[in-house]
């Protein structure tokens, strides 16, 4: 369950322990008007790219971050991933502030999954995936059998293990976020984040990578959030979705409660049209005569 | 699934160090007076166990006095370079980094130049304003390869080429007009060779390459990671900051460190640590040890040739090395291109 997003004073908690929500469920995640600005030197006035932003999360949740570019997706991404400290407010995983994490507990308990880098050099499928044990280790480990399962498990998981012996480049967009998120889950967080995951699949690899990670956050008990342009995507396999636009939280819910035409049409923009299904989930349809 | 165990790495770098001693023979048995590899090998066990009387004195002054020095200095030279090369690989994400071509070789030669004008007789200052020199350049050419905040491969090796070619004329200008040429020819800065006894006692510079191949040998799990991504080798919990200073301060002063001894001598730090990922893959756990004992065979290699294929003429042993390293470097640069 998520709480709506506020944007009134500070709300600082100076709790240690997780929380438990009005269910008697336990709060994976807890965002208490966490904000971010930067300025362009030291003497420039500093330019916000997130106002205050409040959501909590529990374990085995979906949550979809949405909202166009330049709406704030990523930066709120980079905080939840302990990458920058909020300028205000807080960010607690399981009770604890993300941003007062050391380094390595940090990726321990957090996955970041984003679009890969180029690699220099040629990789096995099985070298990168392993990758994802360097958190548990003492600097120049080499990888334990039990690394070694726990690699080929996360590659099972997301039907990868054919792929372990392919070198990573000859493998195709979809193989390659597979294998990217094998690496992902090879650390065992308990939050799991993906910046754009479906950017380069076609549509059957996008509803497959959406149900893969639906079916990850029950089986591992993971809370998986994910930034996203597709909306009925987001609509049809998230528990929850946060609407950001312009830097500012808008609003914090189930997706019907989020997909409001007029609202939905004011942040991305387009003549847009909603209709409830028979599920209770929203769709989003392009207006004609436009 | 394969992982790499110390054991293997154990195994590796023991066959090569056996490939490096077979090479040592080779390069005591040449020469203007060739010694037989029986001779060779006693000479050399009487000299470890401390019989030198037992030694007959003109195998003392070829072996110990005249072909073990070089030797020596050969291997600090290929380990110190071509782990050089494959520290500033994975600094930069580029497989076509290594000390020559980014000009941080030109940076320390200059340097050395210029403490062999300003204080000549300063024992150990060579070897600290090479460092300076090649620690300079490094951070120059890294600047100057940004584009839009990013390392771009192009910019940063067209900066490294550029940088090479601005310092190779300072050097040109200063050895001409300052008619320094007394202190080691032209060709030496420029080409490298390993015919010059170096002023400082050899352990020393053994020391300073150990604690530096080792400083990034202790980075070799963090740099795995870096080579599939800055970024993301940050959310696995890699303290990238830390490793590339550590990276960058210890691959400068083995650059430092090689060029003061022998002048700028290229393409090893390209060549080695591409053959070594070739033949042991692409671990750097692996690949640091197999790299500097690589890198010293191959210069071994590349200096025995240089004395003895059109002797009694020497060829600088840069000489050697630029004309196997440079077609790699094209294949390299065509591959990466494709």
């Amino acid at each position: 369950m998520i709480r709506a997003a506020g944007n009134g004073g500070s709300l600082v908690s100076q709790s240690s322990q997780p929380t438990r929500s009005g269910t008697g469920t336990v709060v994976r995640l807890k965002v208490e008007q966490a904000s971010y600005a930067y300025a362009a030197t030291d003497r420039s006035a500093p330019k916000f790219t997130l106002g205050p932003a409040s959501f909590e999360a529990q374990q085995r949740e979906l949550v979809a971050i949405l909202g166009p570019n330049a709406s704030g997706k990523s930066t709120l991404l980079r905080l939840l991933a302990g990458l920058e400290r909020p300028l205000s407010g807080r960010i607690e995983l399981e009770g604890i502030e993300v941003s007062a994490l050391d380094w390595r507990t940090r990726a321990q308990r957090i996955a970041l999954v984003q679009q890969e880098s180029e690699l220099p050099f040629p990789l096995r499928v099985w070298e990168y995936v392993l990758q994802g044990r360097y958190p548990y280790g003492r600097r120049l480990r080499f990888e334990s059998e039990e690394d070694c399962l726990l690699a080929g498990n996360a590659l099972a998981q997301v039907g990868a293990d054919p792929l372990r012996d392919r070198w990573m480049e000859q493998l195709s967009g979809g193989e390659k976020q597979r294998v990217i998120l094998a690496r992902a889950l090879a650390q065992q967080p308990s939050l799991l984040l993906l910046d754009e995951p479906t950017q380069h699949l076609d549509i059957g690899g996008k509803v497959e990578l959406l149900r893969k990670l639906r079916r990850l956050a029950d089986e591992n008990r993971q809370t998986v959030l994910i930034v996203t342009h597709e909306l009925n995507l987001a609509a049809e396999f998230s528990d929850r979705i946060v609407l950001l636009h312009k830097g500012k939280c808008l609003r914090v819910g189930a997706p019907a409660e989020v997909y409001e035409r007029d609202l939905l049409e004011e942040v991305f923009g387009a003549p847009l049209e909603v209709e409830i299904r028979p599920s209770g989930r929203p769709r989003v349809i392009l207006r004609g005569n436009h | 699934m394969r992982p790499l165990t110390p054991r293997r790495v154990l195994w590796v770098c023991a066959a090569l160090m056996a490939v490096l001693f077979v090479m040592v023979v080779i390069s005591l048995r040449m020469g203007a007076d060739p010694i037989s590899v029986r001779d060779i090998v006693v000479t050399l066990f009487d000299g470890a166990v401390g019989r030198r009387d037992q030694i007959p004195s003109e195998f003392w002054l070829v072996v110990f006095g005249l072909r073990l020095p070089r030797i020596a200095l050969g291997i600090l030279v290929g380990a110190a370079l071509s782990t050089a090369g494959a520290g500033f690989q994975a600094l930069l994400r580029n497989p076509l980094a290594e000390p020559y071509v980014l000009g941080v070789s030109s940076g320390a030669a200059l340097g050395a130049i210029v403490s062999l004008i300003a204080a000549p007789h300063t024992a150990g200052a060579i070897q600290a304003a090479a460092f300076v020199g090649a620690a300079a350049t490094t951070a120059a050419v890294y600047f100057l390869g940004r584009r839009g905040g990013q390392l771009d491969s192009a910019t940063l090796l067209l900066a490294g080429i550029v940088t090479a070619s601005f310092l190779s004329a300072v050097i040109m200008f200063l050895m001409t007009t300052l008619n320094v040429g007394d202190l080691r020819g032209m060709a030496f800065w420029l080409m490298g060779d390993l015919a010059s006894t170096p002023s400082v006692d050899m352990r020393w510079l053994y020391l300073v390459l150990l604690i530096a191949v080792g400083s990034i040998y202790t980075t070799s799990s963090d740099l795995n990671l870096i080579l599939t991504g800055e970024q993301e080798a940050q959310h696995l919990g890699v303290n990238v900051h830390r490793v590339k200073l550590v990276v960058y301060v210890a691959a400068s002063v083995l650059t430092g460190l090689a060029v003061s001894v022998s002048g700028a001598i290229g393409y090893v730090g390209l060549l080695v640590p591409h053959v070594m990922r070739m033949l042991f893959g692409t671990d750097y756990r692996l690949l640091v040890p197999t790299s500097a004992i690589g890198g010293a065979i191959i210069i071994l290699a590349a200096d025995t040739l240089a004395r003895t294929v059109i002797a009694p003429t020497e060829l600088p042993v840069g000489a050697m090395t630029a004309l196997a390293g440079a077609p790699v470097f094209i294949y390299l640069m065509r591959r990466r291109a494709r």
